[in-house]
């Protein structure tokens, strides 16, 4: 079972964000399918807004970390479960 | 006079407004962020007050409790620094209700300064140049189409609402304009207030001007000459220089002329910046007024000998110019390099982090705004500006050798910084001659090459 699991880390040191903008839905929520390459967050470093994507097609389990979170690098955001 | 002078921002910006406050003998507050725990500033102000978490939202932009915490330490003065709250009228405003002086203009003027429709109206009305475009805020695309066409292609639309690049699109037909109408509509509603948009004639390579004025609050303005900030990326500066390579005497005072007129009409008191695009034959245009201290003040203080921050506080306590237009005059040459936590090779990418090594520039004529020390950790909810290092010399090509003295001298190891970038530039014929536009690194390539 856990290894059909896996967990998208922050690239980088920044801010957690789950909508492209305040007044907007989220990217994604847990239990819904998502495709390789879907944003699933943004995590915001120093004013650029990076994209966080799924990395491979499955369903999203838990998010890890939540709206306007501070994170570390390499933090742990996502995990998925592998189609 | 103030007795206490609160410093509502952070970084270098910080340590530089409350360094005159210490000169000047004024008692000052430090804010400061969970995330800025360990920096600097907090240091140099006789007390400091943490704001809240590392969001500006929730800290540095949060103006209630910026203003609970200036009550509660009996503060007569906040000094907004640039950025975050220096720009917000209704903080300008709140300041005044509740007697405590906003180091910057009132909330009027700065509201005239601001509405980018507003600003190009007044300026009209006082002979300024404008670079040609719509009479005000556009309807429709079709609206935009009639201008564009009576203009002539390529045209740029603009958000009345604010600046920094967003909601701006260049459009070089019908099509390419009626497309960007729609994306533009959208960005400006999601970043602003303010869902105006405008249409302008878009200058192929102009230069970006700036004159620096000084308004006190009994209607004396004077200008302290140009700075040029041509050398900028997506409309970000990365390195300004005052005077202008380009600019003459006589150039120089039409602009200076225009700058204090349009400063005047609206009632701008305080130290202000008056922005204009140059084009290739000297003709210039009015872009923007910034109601505020500007990053790069410091190439004019080099060259004008002037303490702008104290003349802020001064014109703030109300006391008129000490100095008239005839006493002013530059002398030499100065530039600013921003050394930012990016990586040029890498698209400018910020690096937040911790430098391991940290040897900055010294000597005659070099100066270094900067908030970082020796295994200080670069939050990442920030800007990446880590450092100005500025040089002074007797003249351009003084001032140029001791740049790249200087940028040889500033050591940081552990994470990428723009220092590359900047000896790649100081190096560079074109530059070296004065011959840059907003056009420059995107017409030369090998600036971002690197060994």
């Amino acid at each position: 079972m856990s290894e059909n699991i896996y967990t998208i880390i922050s690239p980088l040191s920044g801010t957690m964000y789950r909508r492209p903008s305040p007044d907007e839905p989220r990217f994604a929520e847990e239990g819904d399918e998502v495709k390789e390459g879907d944003v699933v967050c943004i995590v915001e470093s120093m004013k650029v807004f990076n994209d966080i994507r799924a990395e491979y097609p499955g369903t999203i389990k838990k998010f890890l970390a939540e709206n306007e979170d501070a994170l570390m690098i390499h933090q742990p955001l996502v995990e998925v479960i592998k189609k | 006079m103030f007795s206490k002078i609160l410093v509502a921002n952070r970084g270098e910006i910080a340590l530089r407004v409350l360094r005159t406050c210490r000169e000047m003998g004024i008692k000052s507050v430090a804010v400061y962020s969970d995330a800025d725990e360990t920096s600097i500033h907090r240091h140099y102000a006789d007390e400091a007050v943490n704001i809240g978490p590392p969001l500006v939202r929730k800290s540095y932009l949060n103006a209630d409790r910026i203003l609970e915490e200036a009550k509660k330490m009996g503060v007569d003065a906040i000094h907004p620094g640039y950025g975050f709250l220096s720009e917000n009228s209704a903080f300008s405003q709140a300041c005044e209700d509740n007697n405590i002086k906003f180091i910057g203009p009132c909330a009027k003027a700065m509201d005239l300064s601001g509405e980018k429709i507003t600003a190009l109206k007044i300026a009209a009305e006082n002979d300024v140049p404008l670079t040609p475009g719509s009479d005000g805020a556009l309807a429709d695309k079709e609206e935009a189409v009639k201008y564009a066409q009576k203009i002539g292609y390529p045209v740029i639309l603009k958000a009345s609402g604010g600046g920094g690049g967003r909601g701006m699109k260049i459009a070089n037909n019908d099509q390419e304009l009626i497309d960007n109408f729609s994306i533009a509509r959208g960005e400006v509603m999601a970043a602003f207030n303010n869902p105006d948009i405008y249409v302008e004639k878009y200058l192929q390579a102009p230069r970006h001007v700036e004159l620096q004025v000084l308004a006190d609050e009994h209607g004396n303005c004077i200008h302290l000459g140009e700075r040029e900030c041509s050398v900028q990326r997506n409309y970000q500066k990365l390195i300004e220089e005052a005077p202008s390579p380009f600019l003459d005497p006589q150039l120089r005072k039409k602009m200076g002329d225009a700058s204090i007129k349009l400063i005047k009409a609206v009632g701008y008191a305080n130290a202000g910046t008056v922005e204009f695009l140059v084009d290739a034959d000297k003709n210039f245009y009015f872009n923007e007024i910034n109601a505020r201290l500007q990053v790069e003040h410091p190439v004019t203080e080099m060259v004008y000998g002037l303490d702008l921050v104290k003349q802020q506080i001064k014109i703030a306590q109300g006391a008129k110019l000490e100095i008239e237009q005839n006493q002013v005059q530059p002398s030499g040459w100065a530039f600013e390099c921003r050394i930012n936590a990016e990586d040029p090779a890498n698209n400018f990418m910020p690096m937040p982090g911790k430098f391991t090594e940290l040897n900055m520039a010294g000597g005659i004529g070099v100066r270094t705004d900067t908030h970082i020390y020796q295994g200080y950790e670069i939050p990442p909810f920030y800007d990446s500006l880590i450092a100005k290092l500025l040089v002074w010399g007797e003249t351009r090509v003084d001032a140029v050798r001791r740049m790249v003295r200087a940028l040889n001298e500033f050591k940081i190891k552990g994470l990428p910084t723009t220092i590359p970038f900047h000896l790649n530039v100081m190096n560079d014929a074109d530059f070296i001659e004065g011959n840059i536009s907003t056009k420059y690194i995107d017409t030369h390539p090998q600036l971002l090459k690197f060994d």
